[in-house]
């Protein structure tokens, strides 16, 4: 066996074991084993995509002496190791830009706690990632779960309490659901593993035995994990969750944590269940319906919102509405299109909290509009970082919002009944983006007018504005540098990691 | 006919004694332990107006009711929503529930050939003689692994949540914590030295004979966590800090969890790169066999009973 394979255990139990040593060590020297770890493991994980293209067939890990229905396995495919990768170059940038923030806001002694919450956290989506075993994902999820409260609290103030305790009781919920869902189907094929359960219920399906609890785990299982990803309706807890927790935190929150559920979301409709039966259920219209109204409430509650980091937030809601909706047309080029717009959404996302966050700093660290005033002139680095976000979320060619509507659009033509609603959703919801994100750019490039009159004494900032430039947040303006880069990448070069997830997606199959 | 006692020599006698505690006439605990009368519960007049105030700033400032009719509608609705979504989801579950295959019956899918191989071979190949053990720290162990670790998170969140930091907080938490401490109270630390003891030997029976009989890692550590928490309520913060601080549950529970991957680890790439294993399984029914099992469940133990009094002491005062 090549030793390339042991790297996605490696990669697991090293990101596990980082937890509790982090907890022996102080917050500087904890800092520097968590930016190893995630370099260490996007590396690994870098060696495990070649290898498995190069191989070009998916391969099964024991997790001990064990075959698979008795013992844990992982499986890795294309998609996996692309998917492990790209979370941790995101998790990675995201702890490069949140780097001051953190210094600041969290208690000098809980420094390390924050670093033990994240190394878990990666190590929790690297397994649901690579899990081939549905009960190994439940307990990989929960503590992804606790994680994302730590990270919403560890800036302690009333309001994140107050949405860590939101986080909590949702994100419970969702648990609670998607541990039923796994119940009932344990209960018709007495599997775990998902390759067998797959099986097992194929065979369900061809007999129509079991016909209502198969629908019923399936639509638990879907609604909590839509829950725990805040799908529209259950995205109470969102906005203060991303809003008010640390930088590091609300990037993190928002590309990482919410799209681990979802690929784990594709995973049962793939391996667990098979897309053709997800596809006769009629769970997918629900996800359709739901994540329509989504892109445009998502939107329109981002329009009213007059604090920056909870428009961001909002924005938040619309998009993840986009990846439903994808899910919810059924067919194999949506689902590329919904996974290749969990990439560009993470990318932009992240991007956006982080260049926000050095719009701030320039205004005196108020989040209101009308302080934001002429922000990009202050700090250039950021605006031109936030023009970039924002034009990718709107959706201009050259960035990588800009291919997923794109590839929503290819997907949603030819389908009888959802084309017109999609066609019709993505260009509201394009227009209603627009409005918040043009909107916002307008404003940091507004000059700051010299000599205030009548007309102009309301844009005028009420803060204490001062510049700052590239060099005095060395790391934060690195870390907004690589993510323009990998916007752009995602957006120009688009061709070959659409075919990649292609291949993935059909090695899923 | 017994030799007739004068009142004196009767009233010093136990059955005398035990007369009176009997019929309530002498309380033998009266004057000899050290009672508070309950005081009632008086606020003042600041503290009442500063909740009003309160109140008064989260309806007016923070939510706006007045001039915020979405929140008053939303109110309302969410209301009618929570009954109807509970009601919808009680009604789907009990109906998924009536379709499922009968409970307990032999041709359930649930009883398959998985099933089977962990109830006749998980003794040759597992070596521990409960079944559930050796399933969860054997076949499973990767899952056993990830649930450790959902203690140890939730042990972090946990700090990071009540932990108290700053010197002059810990100063008025310390005081406020000494006023309701109960102070030695005969009662409890009398029954708390007969049964501390006992509960601890128990409770590491529990988790050594995890693999013989039922028990393991996780019962075991909870009753070991009882144990320190009943101590601790009966002797006070005093008594503990000389064994159990900070310190000694951060390296505990590093110690536990690292020793837990480590060995792990090696089963698992051993495992899956088909090298044998060189750990014997030993004979089953001895204390040292089954392999890792042993000291998996006593590093489970030593995490569960961590996180038990970790949390206890949390949320009394914030700190060890």
């Amino acid at each position: 066996m090549d030793f390339v394979r042991n790297f996605p255990f490696i990669s697991i139990i090293l990101s596990l074991f980082s937890g509790p040593l982090s907890s022996i060590l102080n917050g500087k020297w904890a800092k520097r084993l968590n930016t190893a770890v995630i370099s260490v493991i996007g590396i690994m994980s870098q060696a495990v995509l070649v290898y498995v293209l190069h191989t070009g067939e998916e391969f099964v890990y024991y997790m001990g002496h064990f075959p698979a229905p008795w013992g844990n396995e992982i499986r890795v495919g294309v998609l996996e190791a692309f998917m492990a990768v790209f979370f941790c170059v995101i998790m990675l940038l995201c702890m490069m830009g949140g780097i001051a923030e953190r210094q600041k806001e969290i208690e000098e002694t809980k420094q390390n706690l924050y670093y033990i919450v994240v190394n878990l956290l990666l190590c929790s989506l690297l397994a649901l990632i690579y899990t081939n075993d549905l009960f190994t994902a439940y307990v990989f999820v929960e503590i992804n779960t606790i994680s994302a409260c730590g990270l919403i609290m560890i800036k302690q103030n009333g309001r994140t309490i107050e949405a860590a305790t939101r986080y909590m009781i949702m994100s419970l919920l969702g648990s609670g659901m998607l541990l039923l869902g796994i119940c009932f189907l344990y209960d018709l094929t007495g599997q775990l593993l998902m390759s067998n359960i797959k099986e097992q219920v194929q065979l369900l399906a061809v007999s129509g035995q079991y016909h209502i609890p198969l629908v019923v785990s399936l639509g638990l299982m879907s609604v909590g994990l839509a829950i725990k990803s805040a799908l529209y309706p259950f995205h109470a807890w969102l906005p203060d969750a991303y809003g008010y927790s640390t930088l590091s935190s609300a990037a993190i929150l928002s590309s990482l944590v919410s799209k681990g559920y979802i690929f784990l979301l594709v995973k049962i409709f793939y391996r667990v269940i098979g897309f053709d039966v997800v596809c006769d259920s009629k769970v997918i219209n629900v996800l359709f319906v739901f994540g329509i109204i989504g892109m445009i409430m998502g939107s329109v509650s981002a329009i009213k919102e007059k604090d920056i980091r909870r428009m961001i937030a909002f924005s938040s809601v619309a998009q993840i509405g986009y990846i439903y909706m994808g899910f919810g047309l059924g067919t194999e080029v949506a689902v590329v299109a919904s996974v290749y717009h969990i990439l560009s959404h993470a990318a932009t996302k992240s991007l956006l909290f982080v260049a926000a966050s050095g719009l701030t700093d320039a205004s005196g660290g108020s989040r209101h509009f009308r302080d934001l005033t002429g922000a990009g002139y202050r700090n250039k680095l950021a605006g031109v970082a936030f023009t970039v976000g924002a034009l990718s979320m709107v959706g201009i060619p050259m960035f990588s919002g800009f291919i997923s509507k794109l590839l929503f659009a290819q997907a949603a033509m030819g389908h009888t009944h959802k084309m017109l609603p999609t066609l019709i959703a993505l260009a509201i919801s394009t227009v209603l983006n627009a409005v918040y994100f043009m909107k916002t750019v307008i404003r940091i490039y507004t000059p700051v007018p010299k000599n205030p009159d009548e007309a102009t004494v309301n844009v005028l900032p009420t803060t204490e504005c001062r510049n700052i430039s590239a060099k005095e947040q060395p790391v934060k303006s690195v870390a907004l540098f690589l993510f323009i880069v990998l916007n752009l990448i995602l957006g120009l070069n688009s061709e070959p990691i659409i075919r990649l997830l292609e291949i993935g997606i059909n090695m899923f199959g | 006919m017994s030799k007739k006692v004068s009142d004196e020599q009767y009233q010093k006698t136990f059955s005398y004694k035990f007369r009176q505690w009997l019929d309530g006439t002498k309380d033998p605990f009266l004057g000899n332990v050290e009672m508070k009368k309950q005081e009632s519960f008086h606020e003042d007049a600041e503290t009442i107006r500063q909740r009003e105030e309160d109140k008064k700033h989260l309806t007016e400032k923070v939510y706006d009711l007045e001039h915020n009719a979405e929140v008053r509608i939303f109110r309302k609705i969410y209301k009618v929503f929570c009954v109807l979504f509970c009601t919808f989801l009680v009604l789907m579950l009990l109906a998924g529930v009536s379709y499922l295959p009968t409970f307990g019956s032999a041709d359930n899918p649930a009883n398959n050939e998985v099933a089977a191989r962990y109830i006749e071979n998980g003794l040759q190949e597992t070596g521990a003689v409960n079944i559930v053990t050796g399933m969860i720290l054997d076949y499973r162990a990767f899952d056993t692994l990830g649930e450790s670790h959902v203690l140890f998170i939730a042990t972090c969140t946990v700090l990071i949540l009540l932990r108290i930091d700053r010197k002059e907080d810990k100063i008025t938490y310390e005081a406020d914590d000494r006023t309701h401490e109960p102070k030695n109270d005969v009662i409890l630390q009398t029954v708390a030295r007969i049964l501390v003891p006992p509960i601890l030997i128990f409770g590491c029976y529990i988790i050594l004979a995890g693999h013989l009989g039922p028990g393991g890692g996780f019962s075991g550590g909870a009753v070991i966590g009882a144990g320190l928490i009943l101590y601790l309520n009966a002797f006070g913060f005093a008594k503990t800090e000389k064994f159990f601080t900070a310190k000694t549950y951060r390296r505990m529970s590093f110690g536990a969890l690292a020793c837990y991957s480590i060995a792990k680890s090696y089963s698992f790439y051993t495992g899956a790169n088909h090298i044998e294993s060189v750990i014997p399984l030993g004979t089953p029914g001895a204390i040292l066999s089954s392999g890792l099992i042993l000291l998996l469940n006593i590093c489970v133990g030593i995490v569960v009973a961590g996180t038990m009094y970790t949390f206890y002491c949390m949320f009394r005062k914030g700190g060890y």
